[in-house]
């Protein structure tokens, strides 16, 4: 944010509001996030389930009504509704791989649907090419989802998330659906793509050790507030401002043999 | 390692070769081959990724595997009672009144048209003979006794009304309720938030204490078995490749134990890529 005006941030979200329903119903799930990010960044939102974080994400995309706040890509607010040129420039990779995938179109067809959306000629190309990227053989092209195991369909999730060659990924909860060894494939080729294509990232995800491991700054989100903003190099000494954060952190570490979970919290109960 | 736990006068479960295998068109799959572990009044760890056979050994002890799922082994005892030889009635006695399960995700298995009230008085009612009045207050004790804050309103509540760490006390209230001697835990938290995940947790530890329970943690997570349980199975295409104690998970000697140990990201841990784990063929032989 105190970057100079010559160049704006990649992406921009300033004082986002997303409310849902009204009078009784009504749900405030994104309350003022600000973030800015610049071009081969990667940027954490940690939060709990209910925390906005996916909200922002979906917002961005124009699959959330923003009731206030601006989102700017280099310094130009985004149009709504987002329009093509905005799906070429920016891909979103879902959560779970067995709901985010067609289950009766073939890999291919999954890939090259938004080549045919936005008039690519060379097809083909273009998805063995895309395939290849994720590593996975041009073997997998005509098979089903339901021929994969979960780490290969979240490679196909982000291949087609790629194959439009976007300037920005947003990665929601990315690999929480996969096992802890795919998990690091995932992550790994998701750090070797950033480097190859100089893409830039907002990463959300439930796990700050993930978080931590891909991004430089991150804010923490709860209840759709930003609680805390933070650099990996603070959270690496657990230098950490909120108690929240810390439970973060805590968690993250496995479960501890404290006063609260002995036989002692029968007695005091919590809150 | 097991003859310490061997110490004991007879354990509480015992588990000899057990075998779960399933049909199927494309040939016959061995989910759990050949494993064997017993437990005392203890917290027992078992680990694994998905399709490890960690699900299928608790089911395994329950007999929950319908056909075409075949179940063998040489024994599967309770306190000295073989578990393979019972009825199929004596054996719904054993479910839930000396050991339970609690699974995966509360809104999958709390009944979604019943109050939660009616459905912990049942799993009182089925198992003894209580008045409706006083199977009614001990549902309520047992509700606060896993921390939840105004039992009167969740005993009428559904469970659509509940959050996840809510609906997953009351999974466990509800399993506690016949005081069984076993509970079984299967991914207990895995759908819940981190925070909630401590709660719950301590939760559990400490009811199973105060019972003497045996527990049994299947997980996928490592370090949170490792942290909580007192000793761990680590499993891998159905077979048990490594038995530890809980503390001296580091001192794993199984490639893939460490493999698993080593591809997790770690706070502070820098930003070099994870190493991933090399699956050898040698270790599913």
């Amino acid at each position: 944010m105190q970057r100079e005006t010559v160049t704006p941030p990649k992406l921009e979200i300033e004082d986002l509001h997303v409310v849902f329903g009204q009078g009784t119903q009504r749900v405030e799930a994104v309350i003022g996030v600000s973030f800015a990010l610049g071009g081969n960044e990667c940027f954490g939102i940690v939060g709990e389930s209910g925390s906005g974080k996916s909200t922002v994400l979906r917002a961005i995309c124009g699959l959330m009504p923003i009731r206030a706040g601006r989102i700017l890509i280099d310094g130009e607010p985004v149009q709504a509704p987002r329009g093509r040129a905005f799906a070429r420039r920016v891909q979103m990779v879902f959560q779970d791989p067995y709901a985010s995938l067609h289950p009766r179109h073939t890999i291919d067809r999954v890939l090259s649907e938004p080549l045919a959306i936005h008039g690519f000629a060379d097809q083909q190309e273009r998805v063995i090419q895309a395939l290849g990227d994720v590593g996975l053989g041009p073997a997998f092209r005509f098979r089903f989802p339901h021929q994969l195991s979960g780490g290969q369909r979240q490679r196909v999730a982000i291949a087609r998330a790629l194959i439009l060659k976007p300037e920005i990924l947003l990665l929601d909860e990315p690999t929480s659906a996969l096992d802890a060894s795919v998990q690091a494939e995932v992550l790994n080729l998701l750090t070797r793509i950033r480097q190859e294509q100089g893409l830039t990232y907002v990463l959300v995800s439930h796990d700050l050790a993930v978080i931590d491991h891909m991004c430089e700054r991150l804010i923490v989100m709860q209840n759709g507030r930003t609680l805390e903003r933070l650099d990996a190099s603070a959270l690496a000494v657990h230098d950490v401002a909120t108690d929240y954060t810390r439970a973060l952190l805590q968690a993250s570490a496995g479960y501890k043999w404290d006063a609260a979970s002995s036989g002692a919290a029968f007695a005091k109960r919590p809150r | 390692m097991s003859g310490a736990a061997g110490a004991a006068p007879r354990p509480l479960l015992q588990v000899e070769d057990l075998r779960v295998s399933f049909r199927t068109r494309t040939g016959v799959v061995e989910a759990v081959r050949g494993i064997s572990f017993s437990l005392g009044r203890e917290r027992l760890g078992i680990v694994g990724e998905s399709g490890s056979g960690k699900t299928m050994t608790g089911r395994a002890v329950l007999r929950l595997i319908r056909p075409p799922g075949r179940v063998e082994a040489r024994r599967i005892a309770l306190d000295g009672m073989d578990l393979l030889a019972l009825s199929e009635r004596r054996m719904r006695a054993v479910r839930g009144e000396r050991i339970a399960m609690v699974m995966q995700d509360p809104k999958f298995s709390l009944n979604p048209v019943m109050r939660i009230g009616r459905q912990l008085v049942e799993a009182l009612q089925v198992h003894s003979k209580v008045s409706r009045s006083e199977a009614r207050s001990r549902a309520l004790k047992m509700l606060e006794a896993v921390q939840i804050r105004d039992p009167e309103r969740v005993f009428r509540a559904y469970a659509n009304e509940l959050s996840g760490g809510m609906g997953q006390r009351v999974m466990i209230a509800m399993m506690l309720i016949p005081g069984p001697d076993l509970l079984i835990a299967d991914e207990p938290t895995s759908a819940l938030d981190v925070t909630v995940r401590a709660q719950v947790l301590g939760i559990m530890d400490a009811l199973v204490r105060e019972r003497g329970m045996g527990l049994i943690l299947i997980s996928h997570d490592l370090n949170l078995v490792a942290t909580f349980c007192d000793r761990v199975l680590v499993m891998y295409a159905g077979r048990i490749v490594e038995e530890l104690d809980a503390g001296r998970l580091s001192e794993a000697r199984h490639p893939y134990t460490r493999g698993l140990l080593n591809c997790l990201p770690r706070i502070g841990g820098g930003k070099a890529p994870l190493p991933v784990l090399d699956r050898e063929a040698a270790w599913s032989a």
